[in-house]
């Protein structure tokens, strides 16, 4: 247009440029006050600019941990939310993926209530029913288990909405063409359906992925010993009350080595992410 | 929702949905059901008998005043996080969607802090605003403001609605900017021969076309601040000081955690679901028109 030219333009760029500098601001002091001197940073003295003690910080984070009693390594805490992260996204596609395809491909007595029971789970987030799910977790000898961490979190309905739309997009005429060439209901689902299917799963892998990562109010009821913590929960147990205990350097090394996997899934994978995120909210 | 070609077996189908269903009823309809039958029940302080109560658990939660003042604070944070977040985010989207050289780059800029997990963003603002050693709480200090969210209520929830909103600012951006690029040019152009400066092309063409994307954000903004601030505030303040950053979802989970009220707790729980649904139900209502059963 007519006006888009010169010191408008400027004052685009400008304002972008604040509003990068304000979203990036918490995270560069987070990463500036891991180098440095717990001392310094405790008597209100932290400097603004990158200390020198880099290597030193993050050799102890993930390998050693804080110094208090609760002692636990953060490589070990990022391998536990791996685990779960992995569980709760491959787990959520693979149960979606089956019986949306049973509800589009199939008829049987009860498919439309099916679909309701599951559907309306979308109304029931973990948050509300944490007390009760977390006494049957209890009573299935489930606590500190990966099963425990993720199973609660595998079955929500999204997933299964998705796949169920998109399945309903392909062309009919592919299931006829792969009867004609014999093909039964695991032959189709695995030649045809499943590629057809690729981009959907890797968007939902990718949101899924970040969700599992996050998760904190779960794993923190669950999870009692240690060695079972996620990042999320270690981060938590750093900050103790008494400020003089609490070892900021680790603990915004933490932070930042908590960020470090989903931010750089959403980075590298940004198609699919905006993707994922737009599909699952539909 | 049927196809017309479809495959005929008896009991393929019960086995592909079997795993889904057996998980959702385990661990979605149990527990919601319990939690109903729970909240009618009272249990004595030690938990060795319980009594049918009927409604005695809700009518005492209306009664008291600390949940009364807990609902209108998650009101009043959910609309504080959302309108704050929804405007930056509207502003930094429509310089994005100009013709700029590096529009990619910007959108990569913006969008990475969706994936900054709840608690770490907590950690990320106490750490900048802790009254003795925050970075910022300097120059605040240097303003003259008496800077201390540990111990000022009207401080500390300040504090959770600006860390909860930073959070929030990547997603609106999406948003707005997919709004914004599904807006037809010719409109614009149309306005734009008719005399119209950018202002008022934003007002009476941009913003009014966008009202569906600003809706369904702001319902999705208002369900995000219900239960996803629970590890900002968890890191930040644990609903201190005193209870000035307790909200709903808090509540359930401090007053079942350490009163071991479970009747209350359950009660707040089933009323947190009733909740859910209605805010469910108007976003697939007014927004989920692309949707169809």
């Amino acid at each position: 247009m007519v006006e888009e030219e010169g010191f408008r333009r400027y004052v685009a760029h400008a304002i972008l440029w604040i509003g990068i500098a304000i979203v990036a601001f918490p995270v560069y002091i987070a990463i500036v006050a891991s180098t440095q001197d717990n001392a310094l940073i405790a008597n209100g003295q932290m400097s603004l600019l990158p200390g020198g003690h880099f290597f030193e910080t993050y050799y102890q984070t993930i390998f050693v941990g804080t110094s208090g009693s609760t002692r636990e390594p953060v490589g070990n805490m990022m391998l536990n939310s791996l685990v779960m992260a992995l569980l709760i996204a491959v787990g959520k596609i693979a149960i979606s993926i089956i019986s949306a395809y049973a509800i589009v491909y199939f008829r049987f007595p009860f498919r439309m209530a099916i679909f309701w029971i599951i559907f309306i789970t979308l109304m029931l987030p973990v948050e509300v029913r944490i007390y009760p799910t977390y006494k049957i977790v209890a009573d299935l000898h489930m606590l500190d288990s990966y099963a425990g961490l993720s199973l609660p979190l595998i079955a929500s309905a999204t997933a299964t909405l998705l796949f169920r739309q998109f399945f309903m997009t392909v062309p009919d005429e592919l299931l006829e063409a792969s009867r004609i060439d014999g093909a039964g209901p695991f032959r189709f689902f695995w030649d045809t359906l499943l590629p057809l299917s690729r981009t959907n799963m890797a968007a939902l892998f990718v949101i899924l992925f970040i969700l599992g990562w996050n998760q904190y109010l779960w794993p923190l009821l669950i999870t009692t010993r240690d060695d079972m913590q996620t990042i999320q929960i270690g981060i938590r147990k750093m900050i103790t009350t008494t400020d003089a205990l609490t070892e900021w350097p680790i603990v915004m090394a933490t932070a930042v080595l908590a960020m470090l996997p989903p931010v750089f899934v959403v980075v590298a994978m940004q198609k699919l992410f905006v993707r994922g995120l737009v599909e699952t909210e539909k | 929702m049927q196809k017309q070609a479809i495959f005929q077996s008896k009991l393929l189908p019960y086995a592909l949905v079997a795993p889904q269903l057996a998980i959702v009823l385990i661990f979605f309809y149990w527990p919601a059901l319990q939690a109903v039958i729970q909240s009618f029940l009272l249990q004595d302080a030690f938990g060795l008998s319980t009594t049918f109560v009927w409604f005695d658990n809700y009518i005492e939660l209306l009664k008291d005043r600390a949940y009364f003042e807990a609902i209108v604070r998650t009101f009043f944070f959910s609309f504080a996080i959302a309108v704050s977040s929804l405007s930056f985010a509207l502003l930094l989207a429509v310089m994005a969607d100009k013709p700029l050289r590096g529009s990619t780059l910007y959108r990569t800029l913006l969008i990475w802090p969706y994936a900054v997990a709840p608690p770490v963003v907590g950690v990320l603002w106490i750490f900048m605003l802790h009254p003795s050693l925050g970075v910022l709480s300097r120059y605040l200090r240097a303003l003259g403001v008496d800077w201390n969210p540990l111990l000022d209520g009207d401080q500390a929830a300040a504090l959770i609605i600006f860390a909860a909103a930073w959070k929030q600012i990547s997603y609106n951006f999406l948003f707005f900017l997919a709004g914004l690029q599904s807006i037809p040019r010719s409109v614009l152009e149309a306005a734009a021969i008719d005399g119209a400066r950018p202002m008022r092309r934003f007002w009476t063409v941009t913003f009014p076309l966008l009202s569906p994307t600003i809706f369904f954000l702001l319902v999705v903004n208002i369900v995000y601040a219900f239960f996803d601030t629970f590890g900002i505030i968890d890191t930040m303040t644990r609903g201190g000081p005193g209870t000035s950053t307790v909200t709903l979802v808090y509540k359930v989970y401090s007053d079942g955690l350490l009163g071991g009220n479970l009747g209350s707790s359950a009660a707040q729980s089933v009323i947190l679901m009733i909740m859910v649904i209605v805010l469910t139900g108007i976003q697939f209502r007014f927004v989920e028109r692309k949707v169809t059963y």
